[in-house]
């Protein structure tokens, strides 16, 4: 029967399918792993934004990989309690994100406050434009120094 | 009995969220566009946790699907507010901007309800509806105290819609027992509060409060204005059309 740490290790590898630098581990969004049997096992994630179309891939993907890895009886229940913050993003899924061109979340300030660093050239000589992004977790941002449009993952707390 | 409460609440969140979604691919401007709908898919998830809450304790045993879209409309328990057509922009950020007041009360006052998958789910959508909160009132005060133009088009926006804001605040039987219970939010306890935010807010818009008060409610009842039926037939479509169709 396999532990389940080395369940943990087949989720981690299960990505974000909006932000695929992302992994579930990154995310802070696998809550609990029961390994029932050689061939059953019970997962509890959590859901990052509630009507975040990815939350239901993310229940797929994990399907598909403890499949692979020899599951046949997955059962995945989304519990809510405690809700997700962006806090429990990881620092390894902050660097991830800020490569990737997602300037990470900073602390809980408005927008309008908030120091947010530019992802492609450093400079914090940047300016929210909207509130709101291409998907649910993001905002849009400028940078005044290398003139870059880029995206900013919201503070959610 | 708590079944029906979390329905309308649901309701709430599904027809605005309906309604928002409509602007998808016709905001007045692309940033606005990407607004409404986020705040449109919020709603929808919002109302997915609650949808699927009910079906646990429905006893005719349905999904949160065909609750969702095969009710006929007189079982719709969501204000005569969030059904009202998307007129303007101006209609689209006030009739957001009362409603999130509201939900942003009602929600935090459930946080600490007794129903604990009901706090839960509470927890989590308030999260989201201040954000959306800070982005209907700025819109709201942006307009209002805007140009000649922006504010006629708010002042006739909240002509229009002021008559529906006292709905809100109608208790209903099943809510008076849940109350008790510890389970509910009192409404009528929440509206000085949400009286005292708007007012302010509209104060700052340069917008007044139209004559002839509140006088329109009917939808926590089931009785709705004609807006509502012409939005279920084309949510409805599919799930009528195509039964348990799935993604």
């Amino acid at each position: 029967m396999k532990t389940k740490e080395e369940v943990y290790q087949i989720l981690s590898k299960v990505t974000d399918p909006e932000i695929p630098v992302l992994t579930l581990e990154d995310l802070g969004v696998i809550r609990d792993i029961r390994v029932i049997s050689d061939d059953e096992v019970n997962i509890k994630i959590t859901p990052t934004y509630s009507g975040c179309p990815a939350t239901d891939v993310m229940a797929d993907d994990i399907r598909a990989a403890l499949f692979v890895a020899g599951f046949s009886k997955i059962k995945i229940e989304q519990v809510i309690s405690p809700a997700w913050t962006t806090d429990w993003l990881s620092p390894k899924g902050k660097e991830k994100l800020n490569k990737y061109g997602i300037a990470p979340p900073v602390a809980a300030v408005s927008l309008e406050e908030a120091i947010v660093e530019c992802p492609h050239c450093g400079s914090k000589n940047t300016q929210v434009i909207s509130a709101f992004g291409s998907t649910a977790c993001k905002a849009l941002f400028q940078c005044h120094d290398c003139l870059e449009p880029f995206d900013y993952f919201k503070c959610h707390v | 009995m708590l079944f029906e409460y979390i329905l309308q609440l649901a309701d709430n969140q599904l027809i605005l969220a309906q309604r928002l979604s409509e602007l998808c691919g016709h905001g007045p401007a692309l940033e606005q566009d990407i607004a409404i709908t986020n705040i449109s898919l919020d709603l929808i998830g919002q109302s997915r946790l609650l949808f699927q809450y009910a079906g646990k304790l429905d006893e005719q045993h349905r999904n949160e699907d065909q609750l969702a879209f095969l009710r006929p409309e007189k079982e719709y328990r969501n204000l005569l507010l969030v059904e009202q057509p998307n007129r303007d922009f101006a209609h689209v950020v006030l009739r957001q901007y009362l409603f999130d007041e509201f939900n942003f009360l009602n929600y935090s006052g459930l946080t600490n309800s007794k129903d604990e998958e009901l706090a839960a789910i509470a927890t989590k959508s308030l999260m989201e509806v201040k954000y959306h909160l800070r982005f209907s009132k700025n819109w709201v005060l942006r307009l209002g105290d805007g140009t000649a133009i922006s504010h006629r088009k708010m002042q006739d926006a909240l002509n229009n819609l002021w008559m529906y804001a006292g709905e809100m605040f109608e208790k209903t039987a099943i809510e008076r027992d849940l109350v008790k219970a510890g389970i509910a939010v009192d409404v009528e306890q929440l509206m000085p509060t949400w009286k005292e935010s708007v007012m302010s807010t509209l104060k700052e818009a340069t917008l007044n409060i139209p004559e002839g008060g509140w006088y329109q409610s009917g939808g926590k009842k089931g009785v709705h204005s004609e807006h509502l039926g012409h939005l279920l037939a084309e949510m409805q479509f599919m799930q009528r059309a195509y039964p348990n169709l799935t993604w």
